[in-house]
C-alpha cells in the first residue's frame, strides 16, 4: 500500500539514492545526530536549564550575601584554608575576590563534575547504550558509515556544551553584577563546555572498551572522581602539579573574572581531541556489540552461593559495589593526607583561628573531617539508590520475570536488591573512614583518630538507607517515577556541600536525610536522629515493598 | 467435563492497561496431563493471560485458578509446582547460561543435576557462555532447559520455541512429549500452527482478549472442509450437485474439491463410480481454522485469500458442532473473508 508518512529526518539514509561513497565512515552522520537530538529533546533541556538555574542563582545570592568589600575580604580569608581550597578550587582567585572570582572559584570545580556526567551519559547512552539493546545493529545495517554512531554522539555532546557556554556566558553577563562581565562570563562558559567536551572524549574511550553501558558509564565517572580529586589534592596546597593533571583543574585555571585566559582550555580540546580519536580507532578493532576483550567463558553450573535471591542481587552488583568501596577508600585516604597539611597550618597562618571561631568549638581538621563526611556519603548514596534502582532495572529488562515465577517471594526478590543496598551503604561507610583515618593517622600521628574517624563515617549509614528507602518507595508505588530517587542524593550534595558554602537556610538542610547526621567528629554523638532516622528507613522499606507486592509487575 | 480436575480454569478474564483492553472475557479451561494449544495472532492477549497466571499481573476481572488456587494471593505456592518458558527469554549479560539454569532450577525449589545435564546435552547448548554472548535461540533454550529439568506438574510456554532451529524444534518437540507421558500439564503459547497442531490435545484459540474458540483438533476440523484431489478413470461429472460440494475443478480425469464435513462419505461414493486411480485428501489445517477467525483482519490488510481454502466459512454453524463457538464473530470473519475473496478477484 502507499505509505502514509513522510519519511522523518532519521529515515533519510533510506532515500532511493546510491550511497555516495560506501567506503565512508561517516556516512550518516548527520542523520543519526538529527536523530539523537530528536530523542534528547527533552532530557537535553532539561539538564542545560538545570545547571544554568544553579548558576545564576549562586551568583545572584553571591552578591546579596557578600555586599561589601569586607564582607568579600573575610570570605577570602576563611576560604584560605586548605580545607576550603578542597572543596573549591585554586587560591590564586582569592587574591582579588571579586563576585566574579568567587563565583569562579566555588562553581567550576562542582559544575565541572556535573558537566562531565551530562556529558559522558549523552556519548555512552548513543553508543554503547545502543549496541546494547541491539539498536545499533539495525541502524548500522542501513547506510551508515561504521564511525557515524560516535561522530553522532560526539558531536551531540559537543553541541550540548557550547550551547551550554553560551547560555551561561549570556545568562550571566545579563544579570548585571560588578565585575561579571561578557568578556569573563565567556570564558566561565568555554571552561565549563571544555570540561564537558573532555569527559565526552573520555566516554568516546570507555564506549569502546566496555562491553556494557553500565562498565562504559562507571569507567568514566570514575575519571571524573579521580580528575576533582586530583584538583581537590593540588588546590588545598600540597602540590600544584596534581592540579595541572586534572581536566577540571585546567578549566579552573582558566581563572574566568581574573585573569580570562584562554589556554589552558586548549589543553582540554587538545585532550579530548586524542581521546575521540582513540575511541574511533578502538572502534575499529573490535565487533559491534563486543568489547575490546574477547568474552570469557563462565561456569558451567551455578554456585551455592548464587542460588538465593540476595546471593543473586550481590554478584550482579559486585563489580559496581567493589568499585565503590575502592573509590571511597581512596577518596577517604586522599583526603586524610590533607588533614596532616591542615594541622601543620594551623599554628602558622594567624586567619585560621578567625576561622576557627566561625565553624564553631571543634578543631579544623575536625571541622574539616565533618565536611568531608558530607561528600563521602553523598558517593555512598549514589551507589545505594543504583544499587535500588538496579531491581527496576531487571524488572523492566524482563530477567525479573522469570525469578517471580519460581519458588521465590516478591518481597525476598526484591529484599536480596534492598540487603545490598542497605549492606552496600554499611561497607562503603567503612571503606571510607578506613581510609580517610588511615590516612589521617599517619599523616597527624594521632592514631585515635582512625576510629573517630570510622564512626564519623558510619553515623551516616541511617540516612543512606533512608534514600535507599525512598527509592524503594518510588519503585513500588510510582514503578514509572523511579528515577526521581536520584533527587536525593543530588540534593543531599546541594545542600550538604553548597549550602556550606553559599550558606542556604537551615530548613533546606533539614530536607536532606544527611542534613539530621550528627556531624562527628566536629559536634557530639546524638541518638535521637540517627534512631529516627533507622526508623523512618524501615517503614519506607517495608511501604516499599508491599506496593511492590500489590501491582503488576512491568515488562518493556 | 466438571467431573475432571481442571490445571487451569479462567473465566471471563478481564484486563486492561489505561485506554487498552487486552484481555475482555477470557475463558480458558485445561485440563489435568493434556497438552493444550494457546493460540492467537500477535496482541491478542496470550502473553498477558499467562502472566495473569502466573501472578505477575493482577486480573481486573474474572475468575482465575491455577492448580486449583489463585494465582495472585498464593504466587509463590503456585510457583512451586509450575514451571514457565517467556516468549523473550531475558538473561543476566554476565552470568553463564548454566549458572542461570541453576539459578532458576533451585529458586523453584531443586534441580534433577542428571536431567538437567541430559537436556544441556540434547539442545546442544553450550553452558558456560555468558548471557551476553548467546542468540535469541539459546537464550530461549536455557529457559526451556531449567523449566524442563523441574519437576513442576505444570508447564506454562510462551512461544517457547521462537528463534529455534528446526533441528531443536525436533528436540523440542519430543521433550514436550515425555512431559505429557510423565503426566505433566502444558500450556502451549504459540502462533506456529504445526507446532500445535503435533502436540496439542486440545487448542483454545484467541482473538482481541477473548476465547473465539475451544475443543480438539477433531471437533473443530468438522467445522470446517476437507480438500479433496482424485484421478479416476473416467471423467467425474455430478459432483456439483452435491450438497456441501464446493470449489469443484475438473481437469479431464483430476478433479479437485473441498467438501463440508459431514460430506465425505457421499462424496467419495461418487469418485468410487467413476473408478478412482489415485485419491490424496487435506484434513484442515489450524492454519485453516485460524484464517476464520482472523478473516477479517487479512481482509482489511488486503490479503490474497488464494487456496488456503479459509474461505470457506459460511458454515459456522455446521451440524453436529460441539465446539464453543463464537457465533457472532465467526459469522464476522466469514464475511470478511467473502470480501477478501472478492478483492482477490478469485472465481467462485
Amino acid at each position: 500500500m502507499t505509505t502514509t508518512a513522510a519519511p522523518s529526518a532519521g529515515a533519510s539514509a533510506a532515500a532511493p539514492v546510491p550511497a555516495p561513497a560506501p567506503r565512508a565512515p561517516f556516512t550518516g552522520t548527520g542523520a543519526l545526530l538529527r536523530f539523537a537530538l530528536r530523542r534528547d529533546r527533552l532530557r537535553l533541556p532539561v539538564w542545560l536549564a538545570a545547571l544554568v538555574v544553579t548558576t545564576v542563582s549562586t551568583a545572584n545570592s553571591t552578591a546579596a550575601l557578600y555586599d561589601s568589600p569586607e564582607a568579600r575580604a573575610s570570605a577570602a580569608r576563611t576560604m584560605a584554608t586548605p580545607a576550603a581550597l578542597a572543596m573549591t578550587g585554586p587560591q590564586h582567585f582569592l587574591d582579588h575576590y571579586t563576585y566574579g572570582a568567587m563565583l569562579s572559584h566555588k562553581m567550576i570545580g562542582f559544575m565541572g563534575v556535573l558537566v562531565g556526567l551530562m556529558s559522558v551519559l549523552i556519548v555512552t547512552r548513543h553508543t554503547r547504550g545502543e549496541e546494547e539493546t541491539g539498536r545499533a545493529e539495525l541502524v548500522r545495517s542501513t547506510v551508515v558509515g561504521r564511525h557515524a554512531q560516535l561522530a553522532a554522539a560526539l558531536s551531540l555532546a559537543l553541541l550540548a556544551n557550547l550551547a551550554l557556554a553560551l547560555l551561561l556566558a549570556v545568562s550571566l553577563a545579563g544579570l548585571g553584577i560588578e565585575s561579571i562581565g561578557l568578556s569573563g562570563a565567556l570564558v566561565y562558559g568555554a571552561a565549563h563546555a571544555a570540561t564537558g567536551v573532555v569527559l565526552a572524549g573520555v566516554a568516546a574511550v570507555t564506549a569502546q572498551t566496555s562491553s556494557s553501558t553500565r562498565g562504559a558509564s562507571g569507567l568514566a565517572l570514575a575519571v571524573i572522581g579521580a580528575a576533582y580529586i586530583l584538583r581537590a589534592a593540588g588546590d588545598s596546597g600540597s602540590s600544584d602539579a596534581l592540579s595541572w593533571a586534572s581536566p577540571i583543574g585546567w578549566a579552573q585555571r582558566s581563572y574566568p573574572f581574573a585573569d580570562d585566559r584562554w589556554w589552558p582550555l586548549l589543553l582540554c580540546l587538545a585532550v579530548a581531541a586524542a581521546c575521540a580519536a582513540t575511541g574511533f580507532l578502538l572502534s575499529s578493532r573490535r565487533d559491534v556489540g563486543a568489547g575490546l576483550r574477547p568474552a570469557r567463558l563462565g561456569r558451567a553450573t551455578a554456585s551455592r552461593a548464587l542460588t538465593s535471591p540476595f546471593g543473586l542481587a550481590l554478584r550482579l552488583q559486585r563489580g559496581l559495589l567493589a568499585g565503590f568501596c575502592a573509590g571511597l577508600f581512596v577518596m577517604g585516604a586522599m583526603y586524610g593526607s590533607i588533614i596532616g597539611d591542615i594541622e601543620d597550618m594551623l599554628g602558622s597562618v594567624e586567619q585560621i583561628q578567625q576561622a576557627l571561631a566561625e565553624i564553631g568549638g571543634a578543631t579544623l581538621a575536625e571541622s574539616f573531617a565533618s565536611m568531608v563526611m558530607v561528600v563521602i556519603s553523598v558517593v555512598s548514596m549514589v551507589f545505594v539508590v543504583m544499587a535500588v534502582l538496579r531491581a527496576r532495572a531487571e524488572e523492566t529488562g524482563g530477567r525479573a520475570e522469570a525469578l517471580l515465577t519460581t519458588g521465590i517471594s516478591r518481597a525476598s526478590w526484591l529484599g536480596g536488591h534492598l540487603a545490598v543496598a542497605l549492606l552496600g551503604a554499611v561497607l562503603t561507610q567503612l571503606l571510607a573512614g578506613l581510609g580517610f583515618g588511615l590516612a589521617a593517622a599517619a599523616a597527624t600521628g594521632d592514631h585515635a583518630m582512625t576510629g573517630d574517624l570510622i564512626a564519623a563515617a558510619l553515623v551516616h549509614v541511617p540516612a543512606l538507607w533512608t534514600a535507599a528507602g525512598i527509592a524503594l518507595v518510588l519503585l513500588g508505588l510510582l514503578p514509572r517515577a523511579t528515577a526521581l530517587a536520584w533527587v536525593v542524593p543530588l540534593y543531599a550534595f546541594a545542600v550538604g556541600y553548597l549550602g556550606e558554602i553559599l550558606r542556604f537556610p537551615e530548613w533546606a538542610g533539614d530536607l536532606s536525610p544527611l542534613g539530621h547526621v550528627p556531624q562527628l567528629p566536629a559536634a557530639p554523638m546524638e541518638w535521637t536522629p540517627v534512631l529516627v532516622l533507622t526508623l523512618v528507613a524501615a517503614a519506607l522499606c517495608v511501604t516499599g515493598i508491599a506496593g511492590f507486592r500489590h501491582r503488576d509487575l512491568e515488562t518493556e | 467435563m466438571t467431573q475432571e480436575s481442571l490445571a487451569i480454569e479462567v473465566s471471563g478474564l478481564q484486563k486492561t492497561f489505561g485506554a487498552t483492553r487486552a484481555l475482555d472475557g477470557l475463558d480458558l479451561s485445561v485440563r489435568t496431563g493434556e497438552v493444550h494449544g494457546f493460540l492467537g495472532p500477535n496482541g491478542a492477549g496470550k502473553s498477558t493471560t499467562l502472566r495473569v497466571l502466573l501472578g505477575l499481573l493482577r486480573a481486573d476481572g474474572g475468575s482465575t485458578r491455577v492448580l486449583g488456587l489463585d494465582p495472585w494471593d498464593r504466587a509463590v505456592e503456585v510457583h512451586r509446582r509450575l514451571a514457565y518458558v517467556p516468549g523473550d527469554v531475558e538473561l543476566w549479560p554476565n552470568l553463564s547460561g548454566g549458572e542461570a539454569i541453576d539459578l532458576l532450577s533451585r529458586l523453584r525449589g531443586g534441580i534433577d543435576r542428571r536431567r538437567r545435564d541430559e537436556l544441556v546435552e540434547r539442545f546442544d547448548l553450550d553452558p558456560r557462555k555468558k548471557g551476553r554472548a548467546y542468540s535469541k535461540g539459546n537464550r530461549q533454550k536455557v529457559a526451556i532447559v531449567a523449566a524442563l529439568a523441574s519437576d513442576a506438574e505444570l508447564l506454562l510456554l510462551d512461544e517457547p520455541t521462537s528463534g529455534l532451529d528446526p533441528l531443536m524444534e525436533v528436540v523440542f518437540q519430543d521433550v514436550v512429549r515425555e512431559a505429557k507421558e510423565a503426566g505433566r500439564t502444558v500450556l502451549l503459547s504459540s502462533h506456529i500452527l504445526a507446532q500445535v497442531e503435533k502436540l496439542a490435545d486440545r487448542v483454545s484459540i484467541i482473538r482481541r482478549g477473548r476465547t473465539v474458540q475451544s475443543g480438539t483438533l477433531a471437533e473443530m476440523r468438522h467445522l470446517t472442509r476437507t480438500t479433496v484431489e482424485a484421478e479416476t478413470e473416467r471423467p467425474v461429472t455430478g459432483l456439483d450437485a452435491l450438497e456441501g460440494v464446493h470449489h469443484l475443478h475438473t481437469d479431464g480425469t483430476r478433479v479437485r474439491f473441498a467438501v463440508d464435513g459431514g460430506r465425505i462419505d457421499a462424496a467419495v461414493r461418487v469418485l468410487g463410480g467413476f473408478g478412482i486411480r489415485a485419491l490424496v485428501s487435506h484434513p484442515p489445517t489450524l492454519e485453516e481454522l485460524m484464517l476464520r477467525h482472523y478473516g477479517d483482519e487479512l481482509a482489511a490488510n488486503g490479503h490474497r485469500n488464494g487456496s488456503s481454502g479459509a474461505d470457506d466459512a459460511d458454515d459456522a454453524d455446521g451440524p453436529g458442532s460441539t465446539a464453543t463457538a463464537d457465533a457472532a464473530d465467526a459469522a464476522d470473519a466469514a464475511d470478511a473473508a467473502d470480501a477478501a475473496d472478492a478483492k482477490g478477484g478469485e472465481a467462485r
